[in-house]
């Protein structure tokens, strides 16, 4: 119980927030992107903070997910559900095929082979106009429907993301406290000695790769199908890295240090627009500020302070 | 597990207090914009924000619309998709404006379509894709030339000149592969055959290899599509390996902006553009004329040296000015009927005659071909 | 088909020369303090935009140049003081985040200085094109090719023989032994850094006046020295003039011979096949893992 606690709150926060402000702007269009990029800032730090495997190609399995929905259903017509799952098939197992050569590179070396695996897969997707629209991308993606309903406006998109959100992070928290999730935090603090202990190390950095590449393809599939439209800038190595920020900004190997970053990183820009050209400037400032004087991020960082400083005020009440 | 809780409750809390309810205003009209005033298409969107600033600006301070004051509300995509589709959002949402300006870049437009459909809201887009307009869509117009305009006109001036081989060289952003779409669809009908199709990477910086392999094919003249410094870069790269072929240019480059970058190797470089960039140039009894001084002489007091783009940002602007005259009310589908029935408005691209089929109004004599000389504008009879 | 190859090698190592100086930046700050620095590439648009700017106001040419190079430099040392210094012991990913801000936050302060305009530089001798056989190039070409020797055979005799450049190596082979001997750690730190931005300004200046510069053409120069300095080693200063070299020249072959719209992704596709044949890189040294 006291183990999901954290997951109970975030859902009635979720749930409470769509039912008192159904028509906010803030719900509906920035939640709905908080939302999405929480799934994909949660399952890259399955990745990155649990596996200790820098990724900054992350953006190009949302983006397959999406290119695959956009593309079958408006070329093809095919079922939304089962262009999903065909997503979910070409991320899956590019990620397997990736999983193994890919994951043998350490630091630096893994962060351009992740780099250049998503700048490939943008260029694709640029390139191949025929298939992908090219930079004016795809449009006309129709709508799904989830048990016949069909998820025609803003507030029903927000369900459906805070939904797969907090799926995502249930199985995030899940799997860090299972044995391989054990095995993970063993890969993260020392390779070889959790290879002498019997774990295989190689086998589960892959098998959770494959797993975050899966979570961030079904979150393309639902963001082509809510936006209506994809473009590849959407999927650049830009987003990566913002994906990468806000897992590091909210703190490392934290499912909800990468939720309050994802938060963070998506709202600060809604408020640094009163700053017009100044904009830019303050984003960058702030990050390093941040940085610097919280190094291990926001939400750990952060939660550790006040933790100190509650308990030297139960020891100085006592 | 208790911190977590807090993290998550000062969220809510933060939440809460974003969700403040922006009231709308009731006697003005609220025009909405989203450009790309920074970013890769900045040269789109900055002089585009302050064309439609200043004159609202001035129309506010004659007293508004026959009274009706304009509130304006921008916002900077920066030319991502996503953030256009965003602000287009808050722009329906939260500002429940009654027209919308925008976006710079045919991506940005493209984008927010669907949307802007399905709330009902006019919209008149600078952006250059034909795909804008065609197939026609009820609430969506544009004011800038098309790419299919521009490559048609370029197409006739090479015929006209009696070359039949063309080399394509075209980046890989939105309106380079649009153009290129264009070209390849339309040079059968000129009777052209493409002999070459390079591309280079906006951000590149050396596009000589590509020319190299132009100038090993038997092309007769070469024809770029683009935007910002690769153009520059692709017709000092020519001029450097000594390809004497004809260039062209797309409507891309028609700023001073270009000559400066290029240099002597402008020179002799040809392109369609609107009225604009050749305005002292015209004969009197251009009906353009007149239009085009006065939107010039207001806009290089004020900022420096106009461009064309900031052109349609004012057609875009009077066209709604007019419409909402007109329609004698700041109700959406009133002024997107006006907008429809715009009838020999003289802009800064040409002569607007909108229909329901033609959301854009300008015939092919809207541009003229230009050619640069000495550093400057001449026109091409 | 040879007068192509040789004009595509040509473009191939001009551009490359760029690569080589931005992944030379990164090797050297990274073999002093760790750090990946993802700012390097707006070292580049700093030094021409400055270069630019003053020259512009009407200082005299060869002034506006080394005045911009000062600038940068001072850009850089301002950046390990305030940036990197405070946050000495941060996780590798850490200051991965505080490098990345940094290079936001250059851009917006260019961006707010200079504006959104693209400029270029004047050549720095008249723009006739030589003619080998049926290549041709610039006099800038040459400018860039001979610059960026002159200035990687600095930096190695600076490392190599002078005492300073032997203290910062010392620096990167053990913080804490170099201190004990007596280097000034943060001092020698410093020194990295300008050192860096000099490279980088230096680039930025000897490029400009072929490939023009605005305030955000930092961020692809940023990436393609970072992949220069993987492709050769990290680490390895002749890995990563190396690696940018031959990066140039795979684009520019890629681009000539395969398909021009693909050819970044053909570049990419060499250094993921060399690093899945060679985990660390041409020259770099494979390190111990650490247990």
């Amino acid at each position: 119980m006291k183990r999901l606690a954290g997951f109970y709150i975030l859902a009635a926060v979720l749930i409470a927030t769509g039912l008192i402000f159904p028509d906010s702007y803030y719900v509906t269009v920035v939640g709905v992107t908080i939302c999405t990029n929480a799934v994909l800032a949660v399952s890259l730090n399955l990745l990155m903070g649990y596996a200790g495997q820098i990724s900054l190609g992350h953006a190009a399995f949302f983006g397959l997910g999406a290119y695959a929905s956009a593309v079958l259903t408006t070329k093809y017509g095919i079922n939304p559900w089962l262009a999903m799952l065909a997503g979910v098939g070409i991320s899956g197992t590019l990620a397997f095929i990736l999983a193994r050569p890919i994951l043998k590179l350490k630091g630096h070396y893994l962060a351009m082979a992740t780099l250049g695996m998503g700048i490939i897969i943008h260029i694709f997707f640029v390139q191949a106009d025929w298939i992908t629209g090219g930079p004016d991308g795809l449009s006309g993606i129709p709508e799904i429907t989830i048990a016949g309903l069909a998820i025609n406006n803003d507030i029903r998109w927000y369900w459906v993301f805070g939904g797969l959100m907090l799926f995502t992070t249930w199985i995030s928290l899940n799997i860090v406290d299972s044995r391989p999730g054990r095995a993970l935090a063993a890969v993260h603090g020392s390779e070889v000695a959790a290879q002498m202990t019997g774990v295989d190390t190689a086998s589960v950095k892959a098998q959770i790769f494959v797993v975050s590449a899966v979570i961030a393809s079904v979150a393309g599939s639902l963001f082509a199908h809510q936006q209506a439209f994809v473009s590849p800038e959407s999927f650049s190595f830009f987003f990566s890295i913002e994906l990468v920020t806000m897992v590091v900004l909210g703190g490392l190997a934290s499912t909800f240090g990468a939720i309050f970053g994802a938060v963070l990183l998506s709202i600060l820009p809604e408020f640094l627009l009163v700053f017009e050209d100044f904009e830019v400037l303050i984003y960058g400032a702030i990050l390093m500020i941040i940085m610097i004087f919280l190094p291990e991020g926001l939400f750990v960082s952060g939660s550790r302070i006040v933790t100190g400083w509650l308990k030297k005020r139960e020891m100085s009440t006592q | 597990m208790y911190k977590s809780v807090r993290m998550i409750m000062a969220f809510a809390a933060a939440l809460l207090l974003c969700s403040t309810y922006t009231a709308s205003a009731g006697d003005t009209l609220k025009i909405g914009s989203f450009l790309a005033v920074t970013g890769p298409a900045s040269f789109l969107g900055d002089p585009e924000l302050k064309t439609l600033q200043m004159y609202i600006d001035d129309i506010n301070s004659k007293g508004g619309i026959d009274g009706t004051k304009i509130d304006f509300i921008h916002y900077d995509t920066k030319a991502k998709a996503k953030d256009a589709k965003n602000f287009v959002n808050r722009l329906i949402k939260k500002d429940r404006v009654d027209v919308i300006i925008g976006g710079s870049t045919s991506g940005n437009t493209i984008a927010v379509m669907d949307l802007v459909e399905k709330a009902h809201v006019p919209l008149i887009s600078l952006a250059g894709s034909v795909k804008i307009i065609e197939p026609v869509k009820k609430w969506i117009f544009k004011t800038p030339h098309t790419d299919r305009m521009a490559a048609a006109k370029i197409f006739e001036d090479i015929k006209a000149r009696g070359f039949n081989k063309v080399a394509l060289i075209t980046g890989n952003g939105g309106f380079d592969k649009s153009g290129r779409a264009q070209c390849l669809a339309l040079a059968p009908k000129y009777g052209l055959v493409i002999v070459a199709d390079e591309k280079y990477g906006n951000s590149d910086t050396d596009m000589t290899t590509q020319i190299t392999k132009i100038r090993s094919t038997d092309a007769e003249v070469i024809v770029n599509f683009g935007f910002g410094k690769a153009p520059a870069i692709v017709t000092k790269n020519i001029r450097q390996l000594g390809v004497k072929l004809p260039l062209y240019q797309s409507h891309g480059v028609a700023s001073k902006k270009f000559i400066e970058l290029a240099g002597e190797a402008a020179e002799g470089v040809r392109l369609p553009a609107a009225g604009l960039i050749v305005a002292d140039k015209l004969p009197d009894t251009d009906p353009q004329k007149r239009v085009l001084l006065a939107y010039k002489n207001a806009y290089e007091a004020k900022y420096g040296p106009v461009s064309t783009f900031g052109g349609h940002a004012y057609d875009a602007l009077f066209i709604t000015v007019n419409a909402v005259r007109s329609a004698g009310s700041t109700d959406r589908a009133k002024i997107r009927d006006e907008i429809e029935k715009t009838k020999g408005f003289v802009g800064t691209g040409g002569i607007f005659n909108m229909s329901p089929s033609d959301h854009l109004g300008l015939g092919l004599d809207s541009f003229h071909m230009v050619e640069i000389k000495n550093g400057d504008w001449v026109l091409v009879n | 088909m040879t007068d192509q190859l040789f004009q595509f090698l040509i473009s191939g190592i001009t551009v490359g020369s760029v690569y080589a100086l931005v992944g030379l930046g990164f090797t050297i700050i990274y073999n002093a303090s760790d750090v990946v620095n993802f700012a390097q590439g707006e070292f580049v648009m700093i030094g021409a935009m400055s270069a630019i700017f003053l020259y512009r106001a009407g200082v005299p040419y060869p002034f506006a140049l080394a005045a911009a190079v000062l600038i940068t430099m001072a850009v850089g040392m301002l950046l390990e003081k305030l940036a990197i210094e405070p946050a000495k012991n941060a996780s590798v990913v850490t200051t991965i985040i505080i490098t990345i801000g940094a290079s936001i936050f250059l851009r917006g302060a260019a961006l707010l200085i200079w504006g959104k305009d693209i400029y270029g530089l004047p050549p720095f001798t008249k723009d006739v094109p030589i003619s080998i056989g049926n290549a041709t190039l610039l006099p800038q070409n040459l400018y860039v090719m001979g610059g960026t020797a002159l200035a990687v055979l600095a930096v190695r005799y600076f490392f190599d023989k002078t005492i300073t450049g032997k203290a910062i190596l010392a620096c990167s082979c053990n913080r804490k032994a170099a201190s004990l001997v007596g280097i000034n750690v943060n001092r020698m730190l410093l020194i990295a850094y300008g050192i860096s931005a000099l490279l980088g300004a230096i680039a930025g200046i000897l490029v400009t006046p072929i490939t023009y510069t605005s305030y955000d053409s930092g961020v692809m120069l940023g990436l393609k020295g970072f992949c220069a300095a993987i492709l050769g080693g990290m680490g390895s200063s002749m890995g990563a003039v190396a690696g940018g070299l031959l990066l140039g020249v795979i684009e520019s072959l890629g681009a000539g011979i395969i398909s021009s719209g693909y050819k970044d992704a053909i570049a990419f596709v060499v250094i993921l096949a060399v690093l899945f044949i060679r985990p660390s890189g041409l020259l770099g040294s494979a390190d111990a893992e650490r247990v």
